[in-house]
């Protein structure tokens, strides 16, 4: 099982309901985020074109922060989700600093936070927040393993990119384009 | 015109608008530990050499202040964590990958044994000095005895201490300008020249200071050969470890890292030191100070200057 998650970013319009069904469902403090919005512009006037990401930790394949953390608090669940474990958490930091995407943020008990994919809520077999809430329905999460899940089925359909693929940690976020 | 334009909706404190989640304390642990290593690396190496008589300076005099250097750098590093009262969960596993995890158990085995060292040259600086219990006399008769095999074990554990603090930086690859295995050599030679330098302030032996100036002379020239070799690689890399090397090309960090790091804490004292070598009266604590300067100032500023490096998409 490879839990996976793919947002369209021409049905995207940047409305920010993701960021705040996120804030609200996993009590993320005032003034921090685990998901946000891009906005790009890019181009010659007036030959501009514009792209809405919804961003979130990208849940790596190869994550630098899981091979990073001296204690093991950051880990592989099961589907390949990276969480951390708040009371093994030593709050050093190394894992913010090797995060490509700068997905973590030291929450202020101390540990370190970040995109869960929702697990508590996929283990109910639902959907994780902001997927659920997008106004747009842009966002498809699912198993990489199940072709018939939403995700595989939308990559199978679209072109797709993922954020700097170059930096080898194979990311499980996949960008419609 | 082509233009880009980002506009990102994300503001975590100390994340945005860029990283700066490592302030002082992780620079200043890496200067300590790096001189710590480098103390430790020349008194085990002089020992094992059988050369303890010669060089005093070295083998007995200066490590008596490692362990409060390692003291020192591993307070900071406690003031660093977010989270301490779990700080005990480092020594819950052993992650090889995890540049911090291994350091964290080097850290464990080298400041005790700084200790011991420390503890049976206590004599040179307090001739009448007495342990009071048995247990310690007997302890210090064991750790005597075992002199050499301890200095063997101190060798191996300081240059692991020495190459650790550049690695801890080079395993990141979310940062350019870190993400280089120069700063493991790197860091290592200048905690080693830190360290010479300190033992060149302890020496009471003309002939030591003098074996120890040549030592740092060789290795000021073995660190500006890496960093002339780190910027040959990064501007032989990809765009973003180019981006990274301009922040010392033109960007932010020039003058600071070639003033500070290169001149005032390579170049000058190599020459102070070279002179004094030549019978030039040199007061022998300035190019001391200049070195140890420098090798405080590489740290902070690789440091800060990695955490504004980053990929650009």
């Amino acid at each position: 099982m490879r839990y996976a998650m793919a947002i369209d970013t021409k049905k995207c319009v940047g409305c920010s309901d993701c960021v705040v069904a996120c804030q609200t469902e996993n009590n993320v403090p005032i003034g921090y985020c685990r998901d946000w919005v891009v906005e790009i512009t890019d181009g010659t006037y007036p030959q501009l074109e514009i792209e809405i990401r919804s961003e979130r930790c990208n849940h790596c394949e190869n994550s630098p922060c899981v091979r990073c953390c001296p204690t093991g608090a950051s880990h592989y669940e099961d589907g390949g989700i990276v969480t951390v474990t708040h009371n093994k958490c030593i709050g050093c930091g190394a894992c913010i600093v090797s995060c490509p995407y700068d997905a973590r943020y030291s929450h202020p008990e101390g540990y370190v936070d970040k995109c869960t994919f929702c697990l508590h809520r996929i283990k109910k077999g639902q959907q994780p927040a902001c997927v659920e809430v997008c106004p747009t329905k842009c966002m498809y999460f699912g198993d990489l393993d199940d072709p018939n899940s939403d995700v595989s089925k939308m990559l199978k359909k679209r072109k797709y990119k993922t954020l700097i693929p170059e930096a080898g940690t194979k990311p499980h976020v996949y960008y419609l384009i | 015109m082509r233009e880009e334009i980002i506009i990102s909706g994300r503001l975590n404190p100390n994340i945005d608008p860029h990283l700066e989640i490592w302030h002082w304390h992780i620079p200043l642990y890496l200067f300590l530990g790096g001189l710590a290593a480098g103390i430790l690396f020349f008194a085990s190496l002089y020992t094992v050499l059988g050369q303890e008589n010669k060089f005093r300076g070295a083998v007995r005099r200066a490590p008596i202040i490692v362990p409060f250097l390692l003291i020192i750098g591993l307070a900071a590093l406690f003031l660093d964590l977010r989270h301490k009262l779990y700080f005990w969960q480092l020594y819950t596993t052993i992650k090889i990958q995890s540049p911090m995890s291994w350091g964290a158990w080097t850290l464990m085995a080298v400041t005790p044994l700084s200790f011991a060292w420390a503890a049976i040259h206590i004599r040179e600086f307090f001739p009448q000095w007495d342990w009071k219990f048995s247990i310690l006399k007997e302890l210090e008769k064991l750790l005597v005895k075992y002199k050499l095999y301890m200095a063997w074990i101190i060798l191996f554990f300081s240059v692991i201490l020495g190459i650790y603090t550049g690695i801890l930086f080079s395993a990141f690859n979310a940062r350019p300008l870190w993400n280089t295995s120069i700063l493991g050599p790197l860091f290592l030679t200048s905690g080693l020249s830190a360290g010479a330098a300190v033992i060149i302030l302890f020496s009471k032996r003309k002939g030591e200071r003098i074996n120890f100036a040549k030592i740092d002379i060789m290795l000021i020239g073995i660190e500006l050969f890496l960093i002339v070799h780190m910027f040959m690689g990064f501007l032989a890399s990809t765009e973003v470890q180019i981006e990274a090397a301009n922040l010392f090309l033109g960007g932010p960090y020039t003058a600071s890292f070639w003033i500070f790091v290169v001149v005032l804490g390579m170049i000058l004292p190599a020459i102070l030191e070279f002179l004094e070598i030549r019978k030039f009266h040199i007061p022998t604590v300035i190019p001391v100070v200049l070195v140890l300067f420098g090798s405080l100032m590489l740290r902070f500023i690789i440091a800060y200057a990695g955490q504004i490096s980053r990929w650009l998409y």
